[in-house]
């Protein structure tokens, strides 16, 4: 793993008992001692502490202020940027001409600039695309700092001891804060259904900041196995399995981020990348949309399990995205794409697991009822 | 007990032989969720595909160590996976076999053997 990058928290990983493997280019916690489920439920029972300084912490500027990069990046992202309130947060991705994915990200309006999150694996992409699409606007990724998520019931109390103001943050709130370990840059939000915090820090100060977290008796540290259930359980996309290139926001679910004044007849209306497709389909709905599926038995149904309307015969109507144990929930959950007409939940369909055909019926999402302070 | 090299442990009981995986492989595959075992009647070869195990993190087929016929299975694991990563030598057996030609485990490492193996 000599070629692979490592986090500023890498030697606290392995201090820890971390079993590590590549992950986007980075050597990455997968799990600690206790195991992925145990992780799992300890995050939804009381804090959880992960390390995703893999993801892209990327700020864009403009001389004329940040009303003026909102409006440019309207033009890549199909949500109202214009209308997001000042340190305040919102969900949003890249899309391509063709109405796809390119990537989900986290915009905070900060003021005087925006501050986008991205995913690891896509962050050298997606900067050449702001660089190219962004004429005139400076894309600065800052990789000097660490970014940690306080994930679960007891991450307000943990972080609020370290510093009071994250306590009365709401739900996709952005702050940015002095504290003993330099200037935090904090939000109010999460991949796993639970309350908790993204926390900015520099990388000098992240073990310090990471090993006070974990002084706590509720914190323990959470690997990427528990991530992945946890934002599974929580019906949030995994980009590169629930969502890609080949995948539109609408049939996703994703519709909900695209605000009004984008759409057909709002005051923006269109002007990004695939707007025609993205547009119709928001009009028209979609042939296809993504769904929870809760496998019958214990046989968990992985990403890539072709799903059929009938328990023989018949060609494939649909696939899994992702599928997996869900520890909260007790039994196998999945994600995948059907044909709107077999949408509906509780719809029996079956997946093919090892040359059998297993019922597998359509649920609703979220697996597990999110835990965020509104 | 007997070990091989896709970290099964084997033990003879009387003419029957009892399966399960090691603590190592059961530590690797990370908390098992789910399990299939064979029928209890099968005649198994060498290889066969047996059992399936599935972790949170993958799934895993487990290969027939020896040939012979299934003689019993452990429901107990079926209901409760977790009991693999718990007690893999001991509750979290797979199944008991009856081997057709004992022979075929007297090239299996001994424990010291695996424990080289797994080092």
């Amino acid at each position: 793993m000599s070629d692979l990058r490592k986090t500023p928290l890498h030697a606290l990983h392995l201090e820890l008992g971390a079993k590590m493997v590549p992950f986007a280019g980075y050597e990455m916690p997968v799990q600690y001692r206790p195991g992925v489920m145990k992780e799992h439920l300890h995050t939804r029972a009381a804090a959880g502490l992960f390390d995703v300084s893999h993801m892209g912490q990327v700020i864009l500027r403009h001389e004329s202020g940040r009303a003026a990069v909102a409006e440019a990046l309207e033009a890549l992202v199909p949500a109202d940027l214009l209308g997001l309130g000042e340190m305040r947060q919102r969900y949003g991705f890249f899309t391509n001409d063709a109405g796809g994915i390119l990537d989900d990200l986290m915009i905070a309006n900060r003021g005087d600039h925006l501050l986008l999150v991205v995913n690891a694996a896509c962050k050298t992409a997606d900067i050449a695309h702001m660089r190219a699409g962004l004429p005139g606007i400076d894309v600065d990724e800052r990789t000097e700092r660490a970014l940690l998520a306080l994930q679960g019931p007891e991450a307000e109390a943990v972080l609020g001891a370290i510093l009071p103001e994250a306590a009365r943050m709401r739900f996709m709130d952005v702050g940015v804060f002095p504290s003993d370990y330099g200037e935090l840059w904090v939000s109010r939000s999460g991949y796993t259904g639970e309350d908790g915090f993204e926390v900015s820090v520099t990388a000098e100060r992240a073990e310090a900041l990471a090993r006070a977290l974990l002084s706590h008796d509720a914190v323990e540290p959470i690997g990427l196995g528990a991530r992945d259930s946890l934002r599974l359980e929580a019906g949030l996309c995994l980009y590169g399995n629930d969502i890609d290139t080949s995948t539109d926001p609408v049939e996703a679910g994703l519709g909900w981020a695209i605000q009004k004044v984008r759409r057909t007849g709002g005051e923006r209306e269109g002007g990004f990348p695939g707007a025609d497709r993205i547009l119709r389909q928001l009009r028209d709905g979609p042939a296809r949309r993504r769904v929870g599926l809760s496998p019958e038995g214990r046989a968990p149904m992985r990403d890539g399990t072709p799903l059929f309307a009938s328990a023989e015969g018949g060609e494939p109507v649909g696939v899994i995205t992702s599928g997996a144990f869900g520890p909260s929930v007790g039994a196998p959950i999945a994600m995948g794409y059907v044909p709107t007409g077999l949408a509906a939940p509780d719809t029996m369909l079956w997946g093919e697991v090892r040359g059998r055909r297993m019922a597998a019926r359509v649920a609703k999402l979220p697996f597990q009822p999110a835990g965020i302070k509104r | 007990m007997k070990y091989t090299e896709e970290h099964e442990w084997l033990r003879v009981e009387g003419d029957e032989v009892v399966v399960g995986i090691t603590e190592h492989a059961a530590n690797e595959l990370g908390d098992i969720v789910f399990v299939e075992l064979p029928e209890i009647g099968t005649a198994v070869v060498k290889d066969d595909e047996v059992v399936v195990i599935e972790s949170v993190k993958a799934a895993s087929e487990i290969l027939a160590p020896i040939d012979g016929e299934i003689t019993a299975v452990n429901e107990a694991v079926a209901d409760e996976p977790g009991k693999i990563n718990e007690d893999a030598t001991g509750e979290g057996w797979f199944f008991r076999i009856k081997p057709s030609d004992p022979s075929q485990m007297d090239d299996m490492m001994d424990e010291a053997a695996y424990k080289a193996f797994i080092a």
